[in-house]
């Protein structure tokens, strides 16, 4: 029973880190709390909806769902956030301008598309399992682990290893000295949008299979997961979003389990509190907080 | 009172006692804006007003002249606790600590039972007339138009424009965050125990993500320039979708394009004239 509950604990949390780097990694490069995020998450899994129920299968609606955020997130940063990153406006600006937008946003989804929950058809999901002794793995849980595998791993190759991530990083330390050294910022800044909101399309497609019910405001209650992952973590620190998301998944299926499945948000918004009275630059304390 | 007035103010019950509420909420939002900080928790400051007061008058009869001013307890030890630690950070994290607050409350609401539970709470006494939400805002727009124009409010100006200038020129930027993040729960926990005394009914969902959001465009199509300006920007966006019935979907669309015009275009508000200070 634990063993199980530890299992879809860790399969969920990988979901909620995959959502959470997106996040880290917009605030670390751009210095933006970009609250448009929950939107690319709604937008990724009303995409992969709307493919699957045209009988595309789920290894081209995921790809397409991605992309498709992806593009949505760059056309939203360009619209709200080029004339702030002119400006030198500060964090609050940008914080206050996505918020007006995600609200606008799902408000008008809402009103065009109806508010009720939609499914994804039977056959995207599969009905087989993986039996390992007394823990019992879903087909859509498997497909969560290596979604989120190749996807994390593969942003933290970009990031690390390869000369584009070196770009990133340079922007992330300061866009004005990367500017001199020959890196084009606002390319980068155009790279780490697309890149951030194709995770959380990503993301909203797995969320969308692991619990199959799809809704406009399915990615405003993400955001607080989010917020929580990306403050125990560290804001900013993709390696502390992983651990920390992997953490929250843990924690919210346990209290599901052992408290009531009512106060999972409780419990997750007790957390954050109780990281910024007590390690306020998050669990793994890298980065410094940035202090007013 | 003559029979027109008294028919004009039945018809339009609902839409003055927004009128009010809104103008409560809107200042709320102003105080911690007017002091270079974001909180948005208002919605949610408002709820636990809100359930506080209707508790009081619902399980322990208490009287509303004793409920109303014990309401901004609850919100403000909330305010505290949850935003205290960010005080000391850089001002975006008192937005990331408030902004899940809402939604969280909403959670704790629908799943304890003696809190109503989906059903919410009804059969509040219906003991806040009209002119009280009025003599509430009355006396909130005096007391804040009297504070702004004292060293308080150019020391939370100087704060707006730069919290490290304002530290180095002695301002205790500590202090002020955390009496202007309690003095802005405290108006929005008033604001939330009028409405529920006016209309008899809350509910889980009435203060949450959407709500937190609306107050937040009151006072940013307002500006925060003076006290007035909130509340004119709150009275805007209260009777624009009573004016434009039918597209009642779309107030929260509005809402939300709001704050994007009036950041990006229009940063000081349609009411942007400072208050009058004179030199210290």
């Amino acid at each position: 029973m634990l063993a199980q509950q530890l299992v879809n604990g860790l399969l969920l949390g990988a979901t909620y880190a995959l959502f959470a780097l997106g996040f880290t990694l917009t605030f670390g490069v751009l210095r933006v709390i970009n609250l448009t995020y929950g939107f690319y998450f709604t937008a990724g899994a009303f995409i992969a909806w709307y493919l699957t129920r045209g009988g595309t299968g789920l290894a081209l609606a995921l790809p397409a769902a991605a992309i498709g955020s992806g593009i949505i997130a760059v056309i939203l940063d360009a619209l709200l956030l080029t004339r702030l990153r002119r400006a030198r406006a500060d964090e609050l600006a940008s914080l206050m301008v996505t918020l007006g937008a995600v609200l606008a946003l799902y408000a008008a989804m809402t009103a065009l598309l109806g508010p009720d929950i939609r499914r994804l058809p039977q056959s995207v999901l599969g009905s087989g399992a993986l039996v390992l002794g007394p823990v019992r793995v879903t087909q859509a849980q498997l497909l969560i682990l290596g979604a989120v595998t190749v996807l994390a791993g593969g942003l933290v190759w970009l990031v690390r290893f390869s000369r584009l991530g070196l770009g990133i990083r340079a922007v992330a330390e300061n866009p004005d000295a990367a500017g001199l050294m020959g890196i084009d910022a606002a390319r980068i800044a155009v790279l780490v949008s697309f890149l951030s909101g194709a995770l959380a399309g990503a993301g909203g497609v797995l969320i969308g299979l692991a619990f199959n019910a799809i809704q406009p405001y399915m990615g405003e209650q993400m955001m607080l997961r989010g917020f929580v992952v990306v403050i125990l973590g560290g804001l900013g620190d993709i390696f502390g979003a992983m651990l920390a998301g992997l953490l929250l998944g843990v924690v919210e299926v346990l209290t599901a389990a052992y408290l009531a499945s009512g106060f999972k948000e409780a419990v997750a918004f007790a957390l954050l509190v109780l990281v910024l009275w007590t390690r306020p630059a998050g669990l793994f304390g890298r980065p410094p907080p940035r202090r007013a | 009172m003559p029979p027109w007035l008294s028919d004009l103010l039945w018809t339009y019950q609902n839409v003055l006692v927004a009128l009010g509420v809104n103008g409560l909420l809107a200042l709320s939002m102003y105080v911690v804006l007017a002091a270079g900080q974001l909180s948005l928790g208002q919605a949610a400051f408002m709820g636990l007003g809100a359930y506080a007061s209707a508790l009081l008058s619902l399980r322990l009869h208490w009287p509303f002249w004793l409920v109303l001013p014990l309401s901004p307890v609850v919100p403000v030890g909330f305010a505290l606790l949850v935003g205290g630690p960010t005080l000391r950070l850089s001002g975006i994290y008192l937005a990331i600590a408030t902004i899940g607050l809402g939604e969280v409350l909403r959670a704790v609401y629908l799943n304890v039972d003696a809190l109503g539970g989906a059903l919410g709470l009804s059969g509040i006494p219906e003991a806040a007339p009209l002119w009280l939400i009025y003599l509430v805002l009355a006396a909130s727009l005096f007391v804040l138009w009297q504070v702004g124009r004292s060293r308080i409010g150019r020391a939370m100006e100087a704060m707006r424009g730069d919290a490290r200038t304002a530290l180095a020129m002695g301002v205790n930027v500590r202090r002020y965050r955390l009496a202007t993040l309690a003095a802005s729960a405290a108006l929005a926990g008033l604001a939330g125990a009028l409405s529920a005394h006016a209309t008899d009914f809350i509910g889980p969902s009435d203060y949450g993500f959407e709500t937190a959001v609306s107050i937040l465009s009151f006072a940013l199509l307002g500006g925060v320039a003076s006290p007035f300006a909130p509340v004119l920007g709150a009275a805007v966006l209260t009777l624009l979708p009573e004016a434009l019935r039918g597209f009642a979907d779309l107030r929260l669309v509005l809402n939300g394009l709001v704050i994007v015009l009036a950041v990006l275009f229009l940063p000081r508000g349609i009411l942007p004239w400072r208050m009058r200070r004179s030199a210290a």
